[in-house]
């Protein structure tokens, strides 16, 4: 009896496996068939403020694009609004939809290292946009401003502006390494002339803080040659503080990022802002342009690709200026 | 009826302790100011202070209407949010009007009604829910916050919502004009205090509130309508957070994913230096109105000074902060036996 009973068991496990085994075959071929077609998952944060905004709508049309110019080519959009969200994002990309590319533009440096690298493990194209990883050598491609270029061409602009010598203020974003290299790489460059920066605050990327802190230099200081906002949501509330203030003439706003309502006034010929300094929520496209290269071009893509922070001007504002983006 | 209500007249009972309570938070915004004129002699000028009182409109506002939730023993988290998600909506709202009305005052009037109705029923839902459907009001309130917050997300497209430049220079005196030297929003914020304190303290409702705030079980069982006064005060509170919205647009003209973030935080902190107590029962509309002004003042001097390293602001703000409700409550222990 024991025997016979042992022998049904195994029987059963054996015809468990041939039919698991014949589901995974099923599954398994297509699969092996459609060998060339290409999965791209972009995983990037929620639009919770302007610039990621930009970055939303940014990705959005590059995957449009590069669908109907690559008809293989298949993306994944995936958003999320915190650093844990994101790293479960990397992990579903992987397991649900079999990726062969990943272009990430992290959270935070820190919290997504080991999700990206445990991703690039399981032989993954990686590209990584804007935010380095705090490990080198995990991603194949690195795409992304340069804040502390885009410090220098400030600098250099308001330099130029004032002659070599003038008074200013300068307004901060929220304390992180970013800021750190935009105020670096400024001072270096009004290093050695005689512009004397009256303070610096931080007004955290914020209009409302913007506002509030020039509001409080314009109380402190009877003159200001020039401000160095650094972005252009702290710049649009730099612009009605002085106006408040009825100073408009003594002095010129100088942001960073390139929004749409301030490429407008440099458009227009605004003398309170008469430049603008680019730091393009599009480059999430030029990551996936150059990601999707790696897998229809002869053409190498490995390595860093570090986009410029061009001066805008009235004479090129235009083609930095995308009247549909939310930013 | 009347004896489960406490005696919360400002009648003294014992001159010097009742004093040192009410006049607390008073003397340390008058200890700040001191320190402000030390650091900086700009702080006294006469654009400083306006500048000041004016910014410390929009939380004093949304703080007032706090009082009344925190008194009745509730609590709201949904009032940055709520302040984004209308602005999103009467900036969406009076820049279709334009193309019927014009950049006119019938466009603002109908922004400016809209924004009070939503504030209106915003308060109505928080309050509903966490009294009929028996959740705590940390919970529901936690929940709109992330709900209007996203809403505003979604409705500006994840990036920022702009007023029509027409409509913007007819609505822009709401922030930057002034009556009589003084701003306009100042103006506001001083008539929603005076009606704030009439309502708190010589109304029924008021009475109501602090009944409930001290013991609910005891406010119900002597006929008190627990429910639909707790509902009162998120609907105020709503209609608070709607007022202070209708002075803030004008000031930048936009709203995006990042407006009002933090304000319910702020908004608590006003209550609580101001001397109201957060598990409810005792509330001071003056101290409020003093604990709103209080908490921009500290923002304001740390900005006209550089002795202090900007990344240490918010040590400065957090002892401040523990220090003036540490000495009211040093003297309210003496007090109280």
């Amino acid at each position: 009896m024991p025997s016979k009973k042992t022998t049904r068991t195994s029987m059963t496990h054996a015809r468990k496996t041939i039919a698991a085994f014949a589901t995974v075959t099923a599954l398994g071929l297509p699969t092996l068939a459609m060998a060339q077609e290409i999965t791209i998952g972009v995983s990037i944060p929620a639009a919770t403020h302007g610039w990621t905004g930009g970055v939303n709508f940014h990705a959005e049309q590059a995957k449009e694009r590069l669908e109907s110019l690559h008809p293989d080519v298949s993306i994944t959009i995936s958003t999320a609004s915190d650093p844990g969200e994101q790293a479960n994002d990397l992990e579903d990309l992987v397991s649900q939809r079999n990726i062969d590319a990943l272009v990430v533009l992290p959270f935070e440096s820190g919290p997504l290292t080991d999700p990206v690298r445990r991703v690039k493990e399981s032989g993954v194209f990686v590209t990584v946009v804007d935010r380095g990883l705090e490990q080198k050598g995990i991603e194949d491609l690195y795409v992304a401003g340069n804040n502390h270029e885009l410090g220098r061409v400030s600098g250099e602009y308001i330099r130029e502006r004032l002659d070599g010598q003038g008074d200013i203020v300068v307004l901060r974003g929220i304390p992180t390494v970013i800021d750190d290299e935009r105020v670096q790489g400024f001072e270096e460059a009004i290093e050695g002339s005689e512009i004397n920066i009256l303070d610096m605050q931080h007004a955290n990327w914020n209009r409302d803080d913007g506002f509030e802190v020039m509001q409080d230099f314009l109380a402190r200081f009877e003159n200001i040659d020039a401000v160095w906002a650094q972005d252009d949501d702290i710049a649009l509330g730099v612009i009605e503080a002085v106006r408040q203030a009825e100073r408009e003439d003594e002095l010129f706003i100088v942001g960073g990022a390139g929004m749409k309502d301030i490429i407008a006034r440099v458009m227009e010929g605004d003398e309170l802002v008469p430049v603008d300094v680019l730091y393009p929520p599009a480059m999430i496209a030029t990551a996936m342009d150059l990601t999707v290269q790696n897998f229809v071009s002869n053409g190498p893509v490995v390595g860093e690709y570090i986009l410029g922070s061009p001066l805008i001007t009235p004479e090129n504002a235009e083609q930095y200026y995308f009247p549909d983006s939310p930013f | 009826m009347n004896s489960v209500v406490p005696d919360n007249k400002p009648v003294a009972r014992s001159h010097a302790s009742i004093d040192l309570k009410a006049w607390g938070p008073f003397f340390a915004l008058l200890a700040l100011a001191v320190l402000g004129v030390l650091i900086n002699p700009a702080f006294l000028g006469l654009d400083n202070l306006s500048n000041m009182l004016t910014r410390s409109a929009f939380i004093g506002i949304i703080a007032i209407g706090a009082t009344f939730v925190i008194t009745a023993g509730g609590l709201d988290l949904s009032v940055g949010s709520m302040a984004a998600f209308i602005a999103g909506v009467m900036i969406i709202l009076m820049n279709s009007l334009v193309e019927q009305f014009g950049p006119g005052l019938t466009t603002i009037l109908l922004g400016i009604g809209a924004s009070l109705l939503l504030g209106l029923c915003a308060g109505f839902i928080n309050g509903m829910v966490t009294t009929k459907g028996r959740i705590e009001a940390f919970i529901v309130t936690l929940g709109t916050m992330g709900i209007y917050r996203s809403l505003v997300t979604y409705l500006a497209d994840g990036g920022t919502l702009s007023l029509d430049w027409g409509v913007r220079d007819i609505y822009r005196p709401v922030y930057y004009g002034s009556l009589m030297g003084i701003p306009i929003p100042v103006i506001v914020f001083l008539l929603v205090a005076v009606a704030g304190y009439i309502l708190l303290n010589y109304t029924r409702f008021g009475r109501y509130c602090f009944a409930i705030g001290s013991n609910e079980k005891v406010a119900e069982y002597s006929a008190i309508h627990v429910d639909r006064i707790k509902t009162m005060t998120y609907m105020l509170q709503g209609v608070c957070v709607a007022l202070a919205t209708i002075i803030y647009v004008p000031r930048l003209g936009s709203a995006s994913g990042a407006t009002g973030v933090l304000w319910e935080l702020e908004a608590i902190a006003a209550v609580i230096i101001g001397g109201t107590v957060l598990k409810g029962g005792h509330g001071r509309i003056w101290g409020t109105v003093i604990g709103a002004i209080m908490l921009t003042m500290i923002g304001n001097i740390l900005n006209l000074t550089d002795a202090i390293s900007n990344y240490l602001n918010g040590t400065v703000q957090g002892i401040i902060i523990i220090v003036a409700v540490y000495l009211q409550r040093a003297s309210w222990r003496k007090s109280a036996p």
